[in-house]
């Protein structure tokens, strides 16, 4: 049925193509262009018909002429700094025209998801972030570009690997056990979600410098469009365009060095020394040595990036393109650790049949190598007997290296030797990825203000790699050495085909804005198995695995303004996902907003001091549908590989198994509800947002326990219980000094933020504690957070300290919570998570002459960590075992424990922090030659952090610190070339 | 060329419509197979019994980690053979464990509680054990397997099959029963997916079982006539043994002459001891004529970090050759406790063989549980032949030993303990005891005559030739029921080392001979009710 609707709905616009040519005289229109301060000529104003690419530029006197077709009614007037003026030709041959600084950001067109709007016409909770408000200086992943820059996003990197995953989260994660990732479309391309193998993290395929803008869609009155993957809010990345101008080229090289800001706290050789000869057994001093090594130091290194883009930006006649190429080579601070990354970008995008169809085509193709460091070295370093040197030239069978050992072999328990764990591995990935797609924008001949859009877009992906270990790698040694490969390919294909049509209504005063469509998407993703190859023998292959699913929906929307006052939107989308069976797989998601533009009534009108103000209501419904597996809701069987089988007689047998499975699974559904108020003051120099909104998940995907023997599992991913998540987010812009030679702009933003779980079981259970979730390192299996109905997720699970009165913590004495005379697990209590209650934003830049200044920094409060590496490591039980030693925090100067006390809260800390991201400083040299033009730059990022905290660093993403690759400090120079 | 251009758009476009419209939402794992049509095959059938088997022995589908079966702990804790061993030996006398894993420590403790996550590991393997059979059971009905045209020599090997799953149902209903008596209770008639199961009491589960292993018993292959490491008619013989053996706990009365009755099967079945006693716990122990039913391992195709993987590793360290046990490594984690040492002679394997310890270097004492030279490691599981060949993995992780679950030298010992406890003529008990004593002594300086033996003497004769075999704790709850035993497993009578929490041992409440059910299935499951005491 919707087959036939579709087809027709392709057809006709396509038999229009061939039938419909118009040829028609051209006019012309002259005028000038001043500035409405002071009436002064402006120059190098672009004058274009409306809807079409047909544009000049105004002359140094500010005069313009232009020849347009007779169907151009509008001419639109832009110029970098100041709003765009839309001017209705009505006839007139001559057209003068005053441009007005910017001051605002409502003239801004902001891309929704199908379609456009005008900054202020939105309804919904959207942040708009343009290049100019990046975060400077050199970015390997675009989503760092917006760090700190949007109120209710928060944004980590992972680590401090070179490429590492980004932590995001939009409003809190609306979801336990289900995807928190934010979907991310690219040029109207929804990404994989995924990862790739071969590459720590696939966005970082992209290359930060094509990006134009990041538009965040906050609340399900704005993303519900996106039905089904929207629950954590969508992220629209746009990448810069082709112009119709004359070639620009643009090169910029950025060089970084990177530095270990601090390593964890251990004990020096002496003091280690020190310790076992008062503590330790007989055997025990007998193993220690006469060295100092610094095995952190060992390991870390200071280390250079290289970036190096260049782009080619015009328009050969009517078809306006951007080419740009990309190479960077960045070496982590962990030794061997390198990641290089090539990035080609091409758009296009032509108009043809006299600006009715306009094309969009984007590619972005890049190719990453990585090496991957051995990330085991890190704990080892920490671990590893001070006392020890690195290199034990009489050991050839271990590369030279010193080890522990055991009647002349190595020690399987100890760990080992840092330096040889990084330099004798060889993990090498390359990951190619490739994103497109051609957008078609068809203006209907017989009604121009219908438009059809089809879109075809792929993101196909192949990561593969190796894996090397050579036998004289210590853990190597009793398989002599080994090799192994992977291979991943994903490929996912869409098409979407809307029609859109925007009409004003003059007379009813009335502006409509209706779109109706149809999205289809494809993924597949792919990996073959491959032998591992020891030196003892070949491990065959395993199974390989291929999983696909198919996403269909329908979706429409309705813009309606009245009078530029009153703006109503109304959307729906119907989706269906092949993840879940023939009864769960369809469903709806609504959304309604309203917008009450009070600066435009007629009190408020004429106000000096309020150029905009506007209050917004949403509600909407989205659903999360990214459980994890393609096909969860199917009863299946997989088989095992070679090395699991089982013996009959002499034979063995491959496993076939039934897989556990809930039939009736379906998507979490999230409800949000938000008001805002967003506020321009003297001209839109200062304007500030304000959000608040409640969500509420039900439906919620939980990994909970099966009534034990009513399933094939013990665990499952359901749908049980609910998730509410409330906040409040504050914004501000303002321009407080603009002057011919200094400019200083600032931008600030708050957020609060609360999470609490209202339901987590298919039945009430008074005495259930709780999901036991947050796995740490100290023995196997050991957790240290918990789902509980009433707490935020990931509350912290922990026994209450008893400290003397010199505030030390009293070793295995906590406080009898429930006073049963006993100390045990039920003494545990809920104490803190690690979610920030409030965290801001705040960037400022100045401009003096041709200085510019500008730094960004984040601060987040009331977030708390566990201190893994102090609490597994910071006992004196650690520093010895039968056959080999190993360091231990110094933290056990502190407490004294002597066996690990991983459940004691006095390593929950408080892990507040304030963080200068970044420092920028860049001078615009100017013309250096005919035609070419020289920007230079230093940078400094991850400038300082100020905390409490007592580890290595306050900001990791999960609230669990151990052995945590750091952060490094990086000190950057570039220069940007323009000709 | 303009034109040509659109048309061919406009081609692209239409084809892409149209592929986008018939493709349908009706995905299907591309190399998974799905349960409509895994059966269809016979060829099948015999990799799902495989799977039955393997469940209590491997952990997943890769081996020796990768792919659970479940879920909620490290994925080698979750055998079901390791945490079978660990709650019937280290919740006795027999072992300690240094480890810091979770509440481990609390299993020898013995202050465990509902949220003890070894526990659950058990509760859950053996219901994804039940649940497993279940599935297989439902699958090859008669009436399936006809509808699916299994027919001729298939059909009478996949009613064999169907067979043998009923018994691994029993077999883990049977460690149900011990562990946690009154538990949910799942046939193949119950569907698969969110219901509530209901609760059986340990007294109907007694019943069902009975009826159950007597009912496929003439439905098994006979004994020791089917392939190595499938279950024949004697191992239902053995599992009913048990249940009569234990019956005065199960239900409250006793059944001695009917475990009697199973006894004298299996021994008429032509089973006969291993000429060594260490040659059931070395890596060809399949060989040995001993066994009745094991659980398979192979050091390249049956690869865990469960099983016999933690059993030989686990009690390798301090000064321990790691070589001479096969293995590239010890985990420093089980020593036995000093009550298993002084049932012995001496540690020293003389003149006892049975008495196998590693003592240079450790202490007798355990003043330290995480130490693990405190206590004596036990070495009788090794990773070599009866040859002294080291087993088939390069890497010396995995094992080629199997794991006894069932040898004949426990029926004797059974045999004998019915005898003790009906009363009757212990002629025949002596003789039997005799066989093993002498086995163990090389000669029959150990041997016992009738006044030897007691019930005190046969607690002891167990430890000392079944030690460490996953037997411990059933055997110390049992042996309450016998004159002079009361209270012996949880009291103050009978302490051991670290029993209670103390160093010197003190007694726990009485509730404890029985684990609790986990708190997530108390959680999960509102038909049941938790096990007094907890």
């Amino acid at each position: 049925m919707y087959c036939e609707r579709l087809l027709k709905a392709i057809v006709f616009p396509c038999l229009l193509f061939f039938s419909l040519t118009a040829f028609s005289q051209e006019k012309t229109i002259t005028g000038k262009v001043t500035d409405s301060k002071d009436g002064s000529p402006m120059a190098g104003v672009s004058v274009t018909a409306k809807g079409s690419s047909v544009g000049t530029q105004t002359k140094a006197d500010g005069t313009f002429r232009i020849s347009v077709s007779p169907s151009t009614t509008v001419l639109v007037f832009s110029f970098v700094g100041h709003d765009s003026e839309e001017v209705s030709i009505n006839g007139r041959s001559s057209i003068d025209v005053q441009l007005a600084a910017t001051n605002a950001t409502l003239g801004e067109v902001v891309v929704t998801g199908y379609g456009t709007a005008r900054k202020k016409d939105l309804t919904g909770s959207i942040t708009l972030i343009t290049s100019k408000d990046f975060q400077k200086g050199p970015q390997t992943s675009p989503l760092q570009l917006i760090q700190g820059k949007a109120p209710g996003v928060q944004i980590s990197t992972g680590n401090g690997m070179p490429g590492a995953g980004i932590y995001i989260r939009i409003r809190q994660g609306a979801s336990l056990n289900a995807s928190n990732d934010p979907l991310i479309v690219v040029d109207g391309v929804p990404l994989e979600t995924g990862g790739i193998s071969g590459v720590a993290n696939p966005l970082t395929l992209l290359n930060p410098n094509d990006i134009e803008s990041m538009n965040i869609l906050k609340d399900a009155s704005a993303t519900a469009i996106f039905g089904n993957r929207a629950s954590n809010g969508v992220i629209i990345i746009t990448t810069k365009k082709g112009n119709s101008g004359r070639l620009k080229v643009s090169y910029n090289n950025n060089v970084t060095l990177s530095t270990v800001t601090d390593v964890a706290d251990v004990l020096n050789a002496d003091e280690y020394r020190a310790l076992v000869m008062a503590q330790g057994t007989t055997a025990q001093k007998a193993l220690l040595s006469l060295g100092h090594t610094k095995w952190q130091d060992q390991i870390y290194r200071d280390a250079i990036t290289v970036d190096n883009n260049i782009s080619f930006t015009g328009g050969i006649k009517k078809f306006p393109y951007r080419l740009s190429l990309g190479y960077m080579n960045q070496d982590g601070i962990l030794k061997t650790d390198n990641l290089q990354r090539g990035t080609m970008t091409i758009n296009l995008n032509p108009k043809l049949m006299k600006n009715h169809l306009s094309i969009d085509i984007n590619m972005k193709n890049s190719v990453t190598r990585s090496r991957f460091a051995n990330q085991g070295a890190i704990g080892a370093a920490v671990f590893f007997d001070p006392t020890k040197p690195v290199y034990d030239p009489s050991k050839p069978q271990y590369g030279g290296y010193w080890e522990w050992e055991l009647n002349g072999l190595p020690n399987t328990l100890a760990s080992k030797n840092p330096v040889s764990i990084l330099e004798q591995t060889r993990n090498v990935g390359t990951a190619y990825r490739s994103i497109g797609n051609i957008q078609f924008e068809y203006k209907f001949h017989f009604l121009p203000d219908l438009r059809a859009n089809l879109n075809l877009g792929y993101d196909v992906s192949r990561g593969s790699g190796t894996s090397r270990t050579p036998k004289t790698n210590a853990s190597a040694f009793y398989n002599q050495g080994s090799m192994s490969r992977y291979l991943q390919k994903r490929w996912n294909y869409l098409s979407d085909f809307y029609l859109n049509y925007q009409k004003n209504i003059a007379s009813i005063k009335s502006r409509v804005d209706a779109t109706v469509g149809y999205g289809w998407q494809d993924w597949t993703n792919y990996s073959p198995g491959f032998p591992t190859i020891n030196g003892t023998g070949v491990i065959p292959a395993g199974p390989p695995f291929k999983s696909q699913h198919t996403l269909l929906s329908m979706f429409g929307r309705v813009n309606y303004g009245f009078d530029d006052r009153y703006l109503l939107t109304g959307s729906v989308r119907r989706d269906g996902s092949s993840r879940f069976s023939t009864d769960n797989r369809w469903g709806w998601f609504p959304a309604a907003a309203f917008a009450w533009r009070i600066s435009r009534e007629s009190f408020m009108r004429d106000s000096k001091t309020f150029s905009d103000l506007k209050l917004r209501l949403g509600w909407g419904k989205t659903g999360q549908q990214d459980v994890g597996s393609d096909y969860p809701y199917l009863a299946r069987y997989s088989q095992s590989d070679s090395s699991g089988m089982y013996q009959f007689g002499s034979n063995y047998y491959l496993l076939l198994r039934p897989e556990g499975y809930d039939e009736n699974l379906k998507w979490e559904t999230t409800e949000t509800y938000n008001a805002g108020l967003d506020v321009g003051i003297l001209n839109g120099r200062v304007s500030f947002s304000v959000d608040v909104y409640f969500k509420r998940t039900k439906d919620l995907l939980a990994v909970i326990s099966v009534p034990a023997g009513s399933n094939l599992t013990n665990q499952i991913l359901t749908n049980v219980g609910n998730i509410e998540n409330k906040g409040l987010e504050f914004s501000i812009n303002a321009t407080p000094v603009r002057s011919k030679n200094f400019t200083w702009e600032f931008s600030y933003n708050f957020t609060y933020n609360e999470s609490e779980i209202t339901n987590l079981s298919k039945i009430k259970d008074p005495n259930a504690i709780g999901n036991l979730v947050g796995g740490i390192s100290g023995g196997v299996g050991n957790t240290i957070q918990i789902h509980t109905v009433g707490f935020a997720p990931r509350t912290f699970y922990v026994y209450k300290q008893v400290y003397d009165q010199n505030e030390k913590p009293i070793e295995g004495l906590y406080v009898d919570l429930n006073k049963d005379g006993a100390s045990n697990e039920k003494d545990k209590y809920r104490y803190k998570d690690p979610q920030p209650k409030y965290f801001m934003g705040l960037s400022s830049q100045f401009e003096y002459k041709k200085w510019t200044m500008s730094f960004s920094a984040r601060a987040s409060f009331d977030n708390y960590m566990y201190n893994n590496f102090n609490s597994n490591s910071g006992t004196y039980q650690n520093f010895g075992f039968p056959n080999y030693l190993g360091n231990v925090s110094r933290d056990v100067l502190v407490t004294g424990f002597t066996v690990p006390r991983l459940w004691s809260d006095y390593y929950i800390e408080n892990a507040s922090y304030v963080r200068m991201d970044n420092i920028n400083l860049g001078y615009n040299v100017g013309r250096i030659c005919k035609n070419a033009t020289l920007r230079v730059s230093a940078n400094v990022q991850n400038v300082f952090v100020i905390t409490k905290y007592s580890g290595l660093d306050p900001e990791i993403p999960g609230g669990i610190d151990n052995n945590f690759y750091p952060r490094p400090r990086t000190y950057s120079l570039g220069f940007n070339l323009d000709f | 060329m303009k034109n040509k251009f659109i048309k061919a758009f406009s081609l692209v476009m239409l084809v892409v419509f149209f592929t986008s419209c018939t493709k349908t939402l009706d995905r299907k794992p591309p190399y998974d197979v799905t349960s409509a049509t895994v059966y269809d095959k016979f060829s099948n059938y015999k990799q799902i019994l495989a799977k039955l088997y393997a469940g209590l022995a491997v952990s997943g589908q890769q081996g020796p980690s990768g792919r659970p079966d479940i879920f909620g702990l490290d994925e080698g804790f979750s055998s079901y053979l390791r945490q079978y061993w660990q709650l019937q030996e280290l919740a006795s006398d027999e072992a300690v464990i240094g480890w810091n894993d979770g509440t481990i420590k609390d299993l020898h403790n013995m202050t465990w509680t509902p949220a003890n996550e070894f526990i659950r590991m058990m509760y859950d393997r053996i219901f994804y054990q039940v649940a497993l059979c279940n599935e297989f059971l439902r699958e090859t009905t008669d009436d399936k397997l006809s509808e699916r045209k299994i027919t001729g020599g298939d059909l009478v090997e996949a009613k064999k099959y169907h067979n043998e799953a009923r018994f691994l149902r029993a077999l883990s209903y049977y460690h149900a029963i011990d562990m946690f008596g009154n538990v949910p209770f799942v046939l193949e008639t119950d569907p698969i997916g969110s219901f509530f199961p209901t609760q059986i009491t340990r007294a109907n589960l007694f019943t069902w079982l009975e009826t159950e292993l007597k009912a496929i018993e003439p439905l098994l292959t006979a004994a020791r006539q089917n392939e190595y490491g499938r279950a024949d008619q004697a191992a239902v013989w053995m599992v009913l043994a048990k249940l009569y053996l234990n019956a005065a706990v199960y239900t409250g009365t006793a059944r001695h002459s009917d475990c009697v009755t199973y006894c004298n099967k299996i021994m008429a079945a032509g089973y006969t001891l291993a000429s060594q006693y260490q040659y059931n716990f070395l890596a060809d122990n399949n060989t040995s004529p001993e066994l009745i039913f094991a659980v398979n391992f192979d050091g390249l195709r049956t690869k865990s970090w469960g099983a016999m993987t933690y059993l030989i590793h686990a009690p390798v360290g301090g000064n321990m050759n790691p070589a001479l046990y096969g293995i590239n490594g010890g985990w420093s984690g089980l020593r036995a406790t000093k009550a298993l040492v002084n049932v012995f002679p001496t540690a020293t394997g003389t003149p006892d063989s049975r008495g196998m310890f590693h003592t240079s270097g450790q202490n007798l004492e355990i003043v330290d549980l995480s130490t693990f030279t405190d206590g004596y490691p036990v070495t009788k599981y090794k990773n070599v032949t009866s040859s002294g060949v080291k087993g088939s993995d390069p890497d010396g992780n995995f094992p080629d030993t199997d794991f006894p679950l069932f040898r004949l030298a426990d029926v004797y010992l059974m045999y004998a303990e019915c005898v003790m406890a009906t009363s009757a003529d212990k002629t025949t008990a002596v003789t039997y005891i005799n066989a093993l004593r002498q086995r163990a002594y090389g000669n029959v300086s150990g041997n016992i005559t009738a006044t030897d033996l007691t019930f005190d003497f046969l607690l002891k004769e167990r430890a000392r030739e079944l030690n460490w075999e996953a037997h411990r704790r059933q055997d110390l709850i049992r042996f309450e029921k016998y004159p002079g035993f009361s209270n012996y497993y949880t009291g103050s009578t009978y302490v051991w080392p670290w029993k209670g929490g103390v160093a010197g041992g003190v007694g726990v409440g009485t509730f404890r001979t029985l684990f609790p059910l986990p708190s997530t299935d108390i959680a999960a499951n509102p038909n049941l009710v938790q096990n007094n005491g907890y």
